[in-house]
């Protein structure tokens, strides 16, 4: 596997004696879209600052593309562009100023034609001119992504890129981050939306209290942890799950109007064919029924509070 | 080297400057004229001359140093203040820029604009004291020098800084009262024998002698010492700045 970084017992101890990272270990694959769920305070914005140069390691390496975050900074760095969770904006720069600014300081010299496409593809072209005070939140948001898009980076780190913005923004943010990923970008996001990591991602990693709990593909996490339910609408109310039907792992709910079945849905035999056979045996009908999986958002919540 | 990197540190510092005309230009020299029109112009016509020199002409040297010393740790402190203070500041540090390289476009523009500022002022000043200027080449050597050493502090107290008050601490209470006891506008040999020694420990004694030197061939303490004193200060600053990009001080956690 093509390994774009590699963290290796990454430690960050505050001052203030407050441990935020604890040993990380795990790779980023080149190309693709990760996702770094994570309640507030786990962690995820001191790791993204570790690996952009903000926040420095208490001990362990990061490795981008073969070199060292720390020692060798320039080559990281130059390939690196970060948008932070805070709106953090020259606010009496104009937006072209602002986004020129940002590609000079990255060390890529002047080109107003690449500046010009990225603030047509961001729909900022219009507002070149506007000094940034005068944008709203959601075009301030474009605009900070415009600055680390300037200097042509292979990675993006986007730290909460839709905090706060609207859905249409949302879904226009999440279109450029696709095409960004089919253009060669490494994408790395943070987000509280799981939605947002269901949608785009391609690998989950989960972080809560400075650990590390999983990385995974989503597809495998989705498959691996993801619970299905047959759920049954009863024709009559039962009070208990009727003898007989012990090997099934069952649930009355809704007063037992609803008997819900959990299932594997990766093994060959889920035992709905069986189930449903014993209830006809038995006589227990039913009116109606429908099967759920659970979503990212479910495994993520069982995955962090049980830690 | 990143080159484009200090290239646009510094066009966006000096950008910074042009649209805040009135305030980093106009102001100063008006300031600054007053006291040509009051001590120069008004009271200095009344006064004896200084080693020959004319009172009017004698404080010229002084009070383009008062601006100077002011402007240069104004223009380097909110210069890197005001990124620490919007948030910005992440995206110097995440650059691939050099310690060198953010304080070479820094205090680089800083010290352009004071040292602009300062021969805006020695031309304001033609208008209502006469003049002259016996070493250019050492007055502009002086200039430059003194601009790039009070950028680098004034840089250092933009790191340090955590409100606008503290930004304001040092120009106010410092340098002010330093520029004013440091022979701005009266010769150290003026004062009694025990001021006189007193005096040499304020550093700006230095400058301005120096600097008054370049204009009319006298100074208080010797040329050399005065050169000296600079480019101790200037090393004591670039030491301090170097130990806070290593370190993080109050802008890396």
């Amino acid at each position: 596997m093509n390994h774009l970084i590699s963290i290796r017992g990454l430690n960050k101890t505050y001052d203030s004696g407050f441990q935020a990272l604890k040993h990380l270990d795990f790779d980023i694959h080149r190309g693709e879209i990760f996702a770094l769920l994570g309640p507030n305070g786990a962690g995820k914005t001191t790791l993204i600052g570790i690996i952009c140069g903000i926040v420095n390691p208490s001990s362990g390496t990061v490795m981008v593309d073969g070199h060292d975050v720390v020692l060798d900074y320039r080559a990281t760095r130059k390939k690196i562009g970060l948008v932070p969770q805070e709106l953090s904006t020259d606010s009496f720069e104009t937006v072209w100023a602002t986004v020129n600014f940002s590609r000079g300081l990255f060390g890529k010299p002047r080109d107003h034609a690449f500046v010009e496409k990225i603030l047509r593809d961001l729909s900022l072209w219009d507002k070149r001119q506007s000094k940034i005070l005068t944008l709203s939140g959601g075009m301030k948001r474009r605009v900070m992504m415009a600055k680390a898009l300037s200097h042509e980076p292979d990675i993006l780190f986007l730290d909460e890129p839709t905090a706060g913005v609207d859905v249409e923004l949302r879904r226009d943010m999440w279109q450029m981050v696709r095409e960004l990923r089919d253009r060669g970008v490494t994408i790395i996001l943070t987000t509280h939306y799981i939605e947002e990591a269901e949608e785009m991602a391609d690998r989950i990693g989960i972080i809560s209290n400075g650990e590390l709990i999983l990385v995974e593909e989503k597809a495998v996490l989705m498959s691996k942890l993801g619970k299905k339910q047959l759920t049954l609408q009863l024709q009559k109310s039962l009070t208990s799950v009727p003898a007989g039907l012990e090997n099934f792992s069952l649930e009355l709910i809704d007063d037992g109007s609803s008997l819900v079945y959990t299932f594997d849905a990766q093994t060959e035999q889920t035992g709905i064919g069986a189930l449903l056979r014993t209830l006809a045996e038995r006589g227990i009908d039913f009116k109606n029924l429908h099967s759920s999986e659970s979503s990212l958002e479910d495994i993520f919540v069982d995955l962090v509070s049980t830690r | 080297m990143n080159i484009h990197g200090i290239r646009a540190i510094y066009r966006f510092e000096m950008a910074r400057w042009f649209r805040t005309l009135t305030q980093s230009i106009v102001s100063p020299i008006l300031s600054t004229s007053l006291y040509f029109v009051v001590f120069g112009a008004a009271i200095g016509a009344r006064m004896g001359a200084v080693n020959n020199v004319s009172y009017g002409a004698f404080i010229i040297p002084g009070l383009v140093m008062l601006s100077l010393l002011s402007e240069s740790i104004s223009n380097a402190s909110f210069g890197i203040y005001f990124p620490k203070f919007t948030g910005t500041i992440y995206e110097i540090l995440s650059a691939p820029v050099s310690v060198i390289e953010v304080v070479a476009g820094y205090v680089g523009a800083a010290a352009t604009k004071s040292v602009l500022l300062g021969l805006l002022i020695l031309l304001t000043a033609k208008l209502f004291v006469d003049y002259h200027i016996a070493h250019p080449f050492w007055m502009l050597a002086f200039l430059v020098l003194t601009a790039v050493t009070f950028s680098l502090l004034g840089f250092i107290i933009g790191i340090w800084a955590d409100g606008f008050e503290k930004l304001q601490i040092v120009p106010l209470m410092i340098i002010t009262p330093l520029t004013f006891l440091g022979g701005s506008f009266y010769s150290i040999a003026m004062l009694p024998p025990i001021w006189q020694k007193i005096a040499l420990i304020n550093p700006v004694v230095y400058l301005i002698s120096g600097f008054r030197w370049s204009f009319y061939d006298i100074a208080d303490v010797d040329v050399a010492v005065s050169l000296g004193m600079i480019a101790l200060f200037m090393l004591l600053c670039v030491g301090m700045i170097y130990w806070i990009f290593k370190t993080g001080y109050k802008i890396r956690t």
